[in-house]
């Protein structure tokens, strides 16, 4: 028991019939969790990260391929998924004219369970709600919201827990204590899958799948990802952001050109002394308030030159 | 932690066998979101009873007091007796005695009457000796509904007199009328709708709010989350609709109170009887409900869904609005589909003509079929999954 992956995908091909086009939402792709890790799936707004969660969480039939989550086939055994899994979709799914307690004792209660029994499991997140527990779900703020979500999703002790997008549209501050309440549930024993659009989460991940139209990029821990980056990266900044860009992109040596922020991040083809090189575009091009750094890529940058291979 | 989870896993299951918890909160937490929405609530408690009493007193074509005018050419005693019934009749108020065809015309232009009643000379003298006389109903046609209905209740009120003449006779009197009625002889409008508010109020609470019922949690997005808990799908459905049933079961209440103690509309047959069939039709509607949910991705779709393919045919196909009799023979064939046509049948049977199972077994049956497909139907469409 312990040795099998939580989570096992085995070429999983979804596409949808949208009028009369064909769209490729998963593109075969293969991936597996282990049990007790938290699994990052980190890709743009339609690179198929809610298919995969809906095809796992027994939702949607893959057109080819198999998964299984728990060693149960998420199609044969949809019942034995459905009651062991914990599930948070993207949307904000409570009742809006439920209250926040009577939210979670409706889900408690169809998951065969009570909010005592498992109290000790969404304490942290539920006592930051709980002042406002009469008040109805719709009234609450996104982070609130969002927690609630959690505990609902939460409070039956799912083995394998699956949240779609659970940052988008939260703030900074909630956004991080969310992260630590994942890394709380994680010492629980609970397998986490969380898909987010935000890059900058992959580090807090342990181990993170890059996927973009449908296809996985690259299934590493985030340090793995960007150690599998070898070329030299570089950033740069000046008054005139749009000529620099401009410039840059049209140097034969440069690979590519991107911005990054308040910089642009230059990648070039080949190791060596590159610095003089861009220090020759901007001494020619008269650019004012010049700074060049060279820099350690993070997974942005490497998504960024996945995504061009 | 492995030991204690599969534990729990193990306890989940043995409370899932019997599942009535579940059940019982979903019930619950359906009959919240009813509750809480206090306009949709009041609108199906006040929308049958509002509908009643617009039928009943505003919307009716009974006509009550009409003002008319009678020229007796005859003045005997069989023509006073039959002016004396219709002046003592509630519709017929006789505001004028004519003395020429002149003045009939004259009196129906100054728009004082709505009606005229005219008797030829030797009314009575025909009346015994030839057995049969002849009375003349001049109406004011330019409201042709209105007008038909008074020369049907001065035509049922004249074979009543004819009747009251006849009882010891053996050759019979008749006074003919150009106009006969069959049947309901006091023509109470009421009596017709009664039944058609009913099927429309049930096809309306049950089938339409119940199918906005089930997409609103797709559209939201809760369908999502609770199709992955271990609650059956069609345990989720079933849940949904038992707040609806109750609240129809309450608009039928105040239905049937209304109608017998306000419109005066007796039931004339078993109300037990009645309320069965009124809890096989909203069974019925409530399948048809489910079905339409089935289909419809938005509140929207759902509601013009249900609008189109109930609310319109029960107007239309139950014979409430217009007699099934009097249309082109595709649409008559095409009413034997829509299932409010037999619950109005049954309900007509039922209270009007007080009728009991015996006479109704045919159309009791045919919607108990109905029931079955159309539920069969709903629970091999309705969706584990999402699309």
């Amino acid at each position: 028991m312990k040795n099998m992956a939580a989570v096992v995908v085995d070429n999983i091909v979804k596409t949808y019939r949208i009028k009369k086009t064909v769209v490729q939402a998963l593109n075969g792709i293969s991936f597996s969790v282990d049990r007790g890790e938290i699994f990052g799936i980190i890709g743009p707004d339609g690179a198929g990260k809610t298919s995969l969660f809906r095809i796992l969480t027994s939702l949607l039939l893959a057109d080819s391929g198999a998964a299984s989550v728990d060693g149960f086939d998420v199609v044969k055994d949809y019942k034995q998924i459905r009651n062991r899994v914990g599930y948070m979709p993207g949307k904000f799914s409570l009742y809006q004219d439920l209250s926040v307690q009577e939210n979670l004792q409706f889900f408690a209660t169809i998951f065969g369970t009570t909010i005592q029994e498992n109290y000790n499991l969404i304490k942290d997140i539920y006592q930051q709600i709980e002042p406002f527990k009469d008040r109805k779900a719709g009234q609450l703020s996104g982070g609130m919201k969002q927690k609630l979500a959690l505990s609902c999703a939460l409070i039956h002790k799912p083995s394998v827990l699956f949240l779609d997008e659970p940052t988008t549209g939260v703030d900074a501050v909630s956004r991080k204590e969310f992260w630590e309440m994942l890394h709380r549930l994680k010492e629980q024993g609970i397998t986490i899958l969380v898909s987010t659009a935000y890059m900058d989460e992959a580090s807090l991940c342990d181990r993170v799948a890059l996927i973009q139209k449908g296809s996985i990029l690259s299934v590493n821990t985030p340090e793995g990802v960007t150690e599998e980056f070898k070329k030299p990266l570089w950033a740069i900044r000046a008054n005139e952001m749009f000529h620099l860009m401009n410039d840059i992109k049209d140097d034969p040596s440069i690979e590519s050109c991107y911005p990054f922020g308040q910089y642009h991040h230059v990648v070039f083809k080949k190791d060596g002394n590159n610095k003089p090189i861009l220090e020759k575009i901007v001494q020619k091009g008269n650019y004012t308030n010049v700074e060049i750094d060279s820099i350690k890529p993070n997974i942005e940058d490497c998504f960024m030159a996945l995504m061009k291979e | 932690m492995d030991a204690q989870s599969l534990n729990t896993h193990k306890a989940k299951k043995s409370l899932f066998g019997g599942g009535s918890k579940q059940f019982f909160i979903f019930v619950k937490k359906e009959w919240l979101h009813i509750w809480r929405d206090r306009r949709t609530l009041f609108i199906l408690i006040w929308m049958p009873i509002v509908q009643i009493i617009l039928y009943g007193f505003a919307l009716t074509n009974e006509v009550k007091n009409s003002q008319i005018a009678v020229f007796d050419q005859s003045n005997d005693q069989a023509t006073s007796n039959i002016i004396h019934e219709i002046d003592a009749s509630r519709y017929f108020e006789i505001i004028k005695y004519l003395h020429s065809y002149k003045d009939i015309g004259a009196t129906f232009r100054q728009g004082k009457i709505r009606l005229a009643i005219v008797f030829p000379s030797n009314f009575r003298n025909d009346l015994l000796h030839t057995n049969s006389a002849q009375v003349q109903l001049i109406a004011d046609a330019s409201d042709p509904n209105t007008a038909n209905t008074l020369t049907n209740y001065a035509t049922a009120i004249i074979n009543d007199y004819q009747q009251s003449l006849n009882q010891n006779k053996v050759l019979p009197y008749t006074i003919k009328t150009q106009l006969r009625m069959l049947y309901n002889p006091e023509l109470k409008s009421a009596y017709n709708f009664v039944p058609g508010v009913m099927a429309l109020v049930l096809m309306l609470v049950c089938a339409m709010m119940t199918s906005i019922a089930i997409v609103r949690e797709k559209e939201l997005g809760t369908m999502e989350v609770i199709l992955v808990s271990p609650l059956k799908p069609f345990r989720i459905i079933i849940a949904k609709t038992i707040p609806y049933l109750a609240v129809s079961m309450l608009n039928i209440a105040c239905i049937l109170l209304l109608s017998v103690y306000v419109l005066k509309v007796p039931i004339n047959g078993s109300l037990f009887l009645l309320i069965a069939e009124s809890t096989l039709f909203t069974i019925t509607a409530l399948s048809i409900g489910i079905l339409i949910s089935n289909g419809a991705k938005t509140q929207q779709a759902a509601m013009f869904t249900s609008l189109l393919s109930l609310f319109l045919p029960t107007l239309l196909f139950s014979g409430f609005l217009f007699p099934i009799e009097n249309m082109p023979l595709p649409l008559q064939i095409i009413s034997n589909i829509v299932p409010s046509k037999w619950y109005y049948i049954i309900v007509e049977s039922i209270m009007i003509k007080g009728l009991g199972f015996a006479a109704i077994w045919k159309e009791t049956l045919i919607l108990v079929v109905m029931t079955f497909v159309l539920l069969g139907l709903s629970i091999k469409n309705f969706k584990i999954r999402l699309a």
